[in-house]
């Protein structure tokens, strides 16, 4: 890395304070409470002077950050009665995609995410959070579910990226992938893809394309991470932070090249620090999107969504 | 070609190059398959070598004015030069066996045959076009995967092509994707592995991940013939391993087949 300043000795301020609210939290005094809001402004102020100097990496960081929330997080606020489906009735099962279904704002929703661990101990369990073969195909089960009985999909999109293995080949990784990507160009019923941290490349588009993609303001999509292009490209890991700027893959970029439909704000220091107000931001605009697309035919939603990819792409034609 | 004598890179033995051309570019010692342009490939492929090439007129441009150690745009025109290509595929319509057909070919020697807007665009015209016009579809995949220089708009291509792919699905209409050496990333997570068929030509490297990236990450070697063709087939990624010199009359075979067209 160059000179430019680790995230996490940026943030230190606001997480003492983040620290603090949460002991006041705990407290039995309601008079203790009052003493948030003014904690709350104080991470606005710091946030507001750390903000506009961010770069792609820290960006990147923060997307990565191991106190974000995860997508249990999201579906532990989001949903109730959320059950869980396992398997892809092939080869396994994979704990690095969550697939199931929920009820969210009065509907039964099919919800799938990858999930990185939050405990060592769960990220090696969770294969921190790349999946395999069996995952994007337990997926793609899991949206024909939906389509059958007619429910929506959320996806919530938070990997690294595919899991490099030798089985991982063995199993048809590409084709796996490839086969959802198909799939999901006709699949009758809405599907809303939410980037809640990475998009990394091939793990990620699997099961992140559809009616609409909605970013979290500090996320990230991209077609390989900063590191893997710096290696390729620079073949200097020094570079990793200049790959970050060049892939373009916040999601301001993705919006300006027109390839999401929403950009989801985070709370003041990220979504790490203030979990509920993420989910709720999360939440408004997720209903609203599911709304309007529920409100169109199948044979509309299917058009527009091919139309969608179709005019994804800068050529010049003479 | 430049000199009259070439060495073959797997058998190693001195070869004269016309005998190698005769006999599909493939050497006459050992059945190595040189990688041939997208060119020589439609040129093989169609009655007679002959063809119309068609969407001539899209070029790349630099969207994200991406630079790393070069400028694309630099890179690009270096490889415009050395290929004469305007980007690494081609799209042609001609005859095989006297079928009509549309045939998309990529290229290697375009920046490792990248996919990135063009190839993009490129592949699902061809797809359109085949579905307009109710013609099969062949695409000879030979890749590195996803452009780095065009970002996440490289990435969204394999939703592009998968989705122009599944509309030959419903119209009934032949696609046969044909992998040669090598098909990695992006292009096997996309159209190179959505055929109806999909076969390759013998020890092609096919895979999702690059070896180096699997070895890397596992820390371990890989096993020998790993993500080869023959593998592939093997793990029932394929419906078979094709030497060059049966590709064209196996291509017709299954399109007379599909297509209900006795020979
Ligand atoms: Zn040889």
């Amino acid at each position: 890395m160059n000179e430019e300043k680790d995230f996490y000795k940026l943030e230190k301020g606001i997480v003492l304070l983040k620290e603090k609210i949460d002991g006041l939290l705990l407290s039995e005094d309601p008079r203790e409470r009052e003493k948030i809001p003014p904690i709350k402004q104080k991470i606005e102020k710091k946030w507001e002077k750390i903000r506009p100097n961010l770069t792609p990496l820290h960006i990147v960081q923060i997307a990565r950050h191991p106190k974000r929330p995860y997508t249990m997080d999201y579906l532990d606020y989001l949903t109730d009665d959320f059950m869980e489906m396992h398997g892809d009735r092939h080869a396994g099962d994979d704990p690095a995609l969550v697939t199931g279904f929920g009820f969210y704002r009065g509907r039964t929703v099919a919800f799938i995410g990858h999930q990185k661990g939050r405990t060592t101990r769960q990220r090696i369990e969770r294969n921190f959070g790349q999946p395999n073969p069996e995952g994007y195909r337990k997926a793609l089960r899991v949206m024909k579910l939906a389509e059958k009985f007619g429910h929506p999909v959320v996806t919530l999109i938070d990997t690294p990226g595919a899991y490099p293995g030798i089985k991982a080949e063995e199993q048809g990784q590409a084709g796996a992938i490839a086969y959802n990507l198909k799939e999901i160009s006709r699949l009758k019923i809405p599907m809303v893809n939410v980037v809640i941290g990475e998009g990394g490349s091939g793990g990620a588009l699997a099961v992140g394309v559809g009616d609409a993609i909605l970013m979290l303001e500090y996320s990230f999509y991209s077609v390989i991470s900063p590191e893997g292009c710096a290696a390729i490209l620079w073949k200097d890991q020094k570079a990793t932070s200049q790959a970050a700027l060049s892939l373009k893959m916040e999601a301001k970029d993705l919006m300006e090249m027109g390839i999401i439909e929403k950009i989801i704000p985070e709370p003041p220091g990220g979504a790490h620090i203030d979990f509920e107000q993420t989910f709720k931001n999360v939440d408004k605009t997720l209903n609203q999107v599911l709304k309007k697309l529920e409100s169109k035919s199948p044979e509309k939603r299917l058009e527009e969504r091919y139309k969608k990819f179709r005019k994804i792409g800068v050529f010049s034609e003479k | 070609m430049d000199y009259l004598w070439t060495r073959c890179n797997n058998c190693r033995r001195i070869l004269y190059k016309q005998d190698i051309v005769s006999n599909n570019f493939v050497c006459p010692a050992c059945n190595f398959h040189f990688r041939l342009t997208a060119i020589e490939r439609l040129s093989i492929l169609f009655d007679e070598g002959k063809y119309t090439l068609i969407d001539q007129d899209i070029s790349p441009e630099d969207p994200l004015q991406f630079v790393d150690n070069k400028k694309y745009s630099k890179r690009l025109e270096e490889n415009r030069k050395k290929t004469s290509l305007k980007d690494a595929v081609l799209n042609a319509r001609g005859k095989m066996g006297g079928l009509d057909v549309v045939i998309a070919a990529l290229d290697f020697n375009f920046m490792g045959g990248s996919m990135g807007s063009v190839v993009g665009e490129k592949i699902t015209r061809a797809a359109e076009l085949a579905l307009k016009e109710r013609l099969p579809l062949i695409i000879v995949s030979c890749s590195g995967g996803a452009r780095m220089q065009e970002g996440v708009l490289s990435l969204m291509q394999l939703m592009k092509t998968s989705s122009a792919v599944a509309l030959l699905d419903e119209a009934g209409l032949p696609y046969i994707s044909v992998l040669v050496d090598p098909t990695t990333g992006g292009v096997t997570a996309s159209f190179a592995m959505l055929g109806d068929i999909n076969i390759a030509e013998p020890n092609a490297l096919i895979g999702f991940a690059g070896p180096r990236v699997i070895e890397q990450t596992i820390k371990e070697k890989l096993p020998k013939g790993f993500q080869r063709s023959e593998f592939l087939l093997q793990h029932g990624m394929l419906d078979s391993v094709v030497d060059r010199k049966n590709l064209r009359s196996y291509l017709i075979r299954a399109l007379r087949l599909f297509l209900n067209r006795p020979a």
